[in-house]
């Protein structure tokens, strides 16, 4: 890690955000336990950073930033909340929708037999021509193949599916692709993470890249990593989609947000994911 | 409060006769405190569950009286002596006049 | 609508009893310890009362109390504007005393278990749970 580095930049961040009483002192992430689940399956929660990362060696779960009681939630899925959501979708995945008279089942079978898709979204889609997040393909399907109606953007029915899609893919790498017909996204993505936003002039990258593992207040500053999503939050107690979680930091740079499944908050989502090449699926998480 | 109530439970299959098992219960629901406001302003009611209880053939294990301290999606963990085969019943009574029931079997071997 | 001198005493009466407001919170943690207890005296050994110094969100704090051989065990939140959470009746077939949930915290505060065992006693154990506020609130 480049210490210098992130020390200049929290220098002119104090400057930029004094309001935020960043705490100078960084808080080394204790070495805990690997996050194994049900006690077999191993998640990887941190790992060496992908080639396309200049600041950052080893990339980190926003699990190894959270306290010790909120990491053993996720350890057994009958202790991690986010599951009540996950039963939910199984239902809604078994259950005909809309004038075709399909399910999710109907052409998929299990959700089981989805493993591994959730580890490449969002992803380019030859047909449409574009990028898609998992929600885009969800809706695809719901209005192309079952004359349903889409879902909004992030209802919780669409965030519960995105979860039960992340839920069998746990454990396997993330690893999206961000170069052919997937480049213009990803770049456009990388430029918003770096562009300072709102009246406290913050971008992506000043907390999460600069200021990782320092504290910004009392909370514990990750790598801004969306592994994990859809997460359980215990401050609202039920499960939050990415874009939800982009807008609520946009918000807090005190800036006009993008709107959830906006072409900005996609592309934003495929950089995003990118930094997390080799991490574990995770999700659904449990954060604070 | 009814809609969307979901009970879990985790028990054991199977325990030798007189052991002492772990059991876990986890059910959605919101726990309204009354403590909060909506948006206008107004009070929105208290709703939560007040009682859960886990029996074995019909003798208490655990009676709880609930307050509304207690989180969104009540989660229990305690432990039960197993003397023989037969059934677990737990329950969980609303504030609405719900009652929310789950059985679990377990075999002695 | 027109304020008569009698409408705004009356006001200030009520703001000065919302300022003591807290202390008569605080009373009613002792008021259900005395209902529990009946004023009897409390050991402070044979009760574990388990929980995290830093608590990341007050709205789910983990707990856990143990009191080999207690009837039942209350658990108050001392700070929280009502300091009732539970209160653990043991039956026949309890495997142990014991007994693991998920509590709000308004705030940091002092948390409370009290047991109560067959032979009448009483024991108590308290924790001082400080309850964080994240960094954004994003």
């Amino acid at each position: 890690m480049t210490k210098q580095v992130k020390s200049k930049a929290l220098i002119a961040l104090g400057f930029a955000a004094s309001t935020f009483a960043l705490a100078t002192a960084a808080q080394a992430t204790d070495p805990t336990d690997p996050l194994v689940v049900n006690g077999d399956l191993e998640i990887v929660t941190n790992t060496a950073a992908p080639a396309h990362m200049d600041m950052i060696d080893t990339i980190q779960s926003g699990w190894e930033f959270r306290s010790p009681e909120t990491q053993d939630l996720q350890r057994d899925d009958f202790d991690n909340p986010g599951m009540i959501f996950v039963d939910d979708a199984r239902e809604a995945w078994a259950t005909a929708e809309g004038s075709e008279g399909k399910s999710c089942a109907s052409c998929h079978g299990e959700p089981e037999e989805m493993a591994g898709v959730k580890a490449v979204y969002p992803k380019w889609n030859e047909d449409a021509g574009e990028v898609r997040t998992m929600e885009m393909q969800i809706n695809a399907c719901r209005t192309e193949n079952m004359g349903a109606e889409a879902l909004k953007y992030n209802a919780g029915d669409m965030t519960n599916m995105v979860a039960l899609l992340s839920a069998v893919s746990r454990g396997l790498p993330v690893n999206v692709a961000i170069d052919g017909p997937a480049q213009a996204t990803w770049e456009q993505g990388k430029e918003l993470y770096y562009t300072r936003t709102g009246q406290l002039e913050l971008s992506c990258a000043n907390c999460h890249e600069d200021n990782y593992d320092n504290l910004i207040r009392a909370d514990h500053l990750s790598q801004g990593q969306i592994n994990a999503f859809p997460a359980y939050r215990l401050k609202n107690a039920k499960l939050n989609s990415v874009h939800d979680r982009f807008k609520g930091c946009v918000r807090d740079t005190r800036a006009e947000t993008f709107a959830p499944g906006s072409p900005e908050f996609v592309a934003l989502e495929l950089y995003v994911a990118s930094r997390g090449n080799g991490l574990s699926v995770e999700g659904p998480s449990v954060r604070n | 409060m009814a809609s969307g109530v979901r009970p879990r439970v985790k028990v054991p299959k199977s325990a030798s006769a007189g052991e002492t098992i772990t059991l876990k219960t986890l059910i959605s629901h919101p726990m309204e405190s009354g403590q909060r406001k909506d948006s206008s302003g107004n009070v929105i009611p208290r709703s939560i569950i007040n009682r859960f209880t886990c029996e074995f053939n019909g003798q208490m294990v655990v009676d709880v009286t609930m307050e509304p301290a207690i989180s969104t999606n009540p989660y229990f963990e305690f432990d039960a002596t197993v003397p023989e085969a037969g059934e677990f019943k737990f329950t969980w009574y609303d504030d609405d006049g719900d009652v929310y029931e789950d059985t679990k079997a377990i075999a002695i071997g | 609508m027109e304020f008569t001198r009698r409408d705004t005493l009356a006001l200030g009466l009520g703001a000065a009893a919302l300022t003591v407001l807290p202390f008569r919170v605080a009373a009613s943690a002792d008021d259900k310890i005395a209902e529990f207890t009946g004023g009897a005296d409390m050991k402070s050994e044979g009760i574990t009362l388990t929980a995290p110094e830093i608590a990341e969100n007050g709205n789910t704090v983990p707990i856990t109390v143990d009191a080999p051989g207690a009837a039942s065990i209350m658990v108050l939140a001392t700070g929280n504007p009502t300091p009732g959470v539970a209160t653990f009746n043991f039956g026949a077939l309890a495997g142990s005393q014991s007994a693991t949930t998920r509590i709000r915290l308004a705030g940091t505060q002092d948390v409370v278990a009290i047991a109560k065992f067959e032979d009448g006693s009483f024991a108590r154990a308290a924790s001082t749970v400080k309850v964080t506020i994240g960094g954004c609130g994003g």
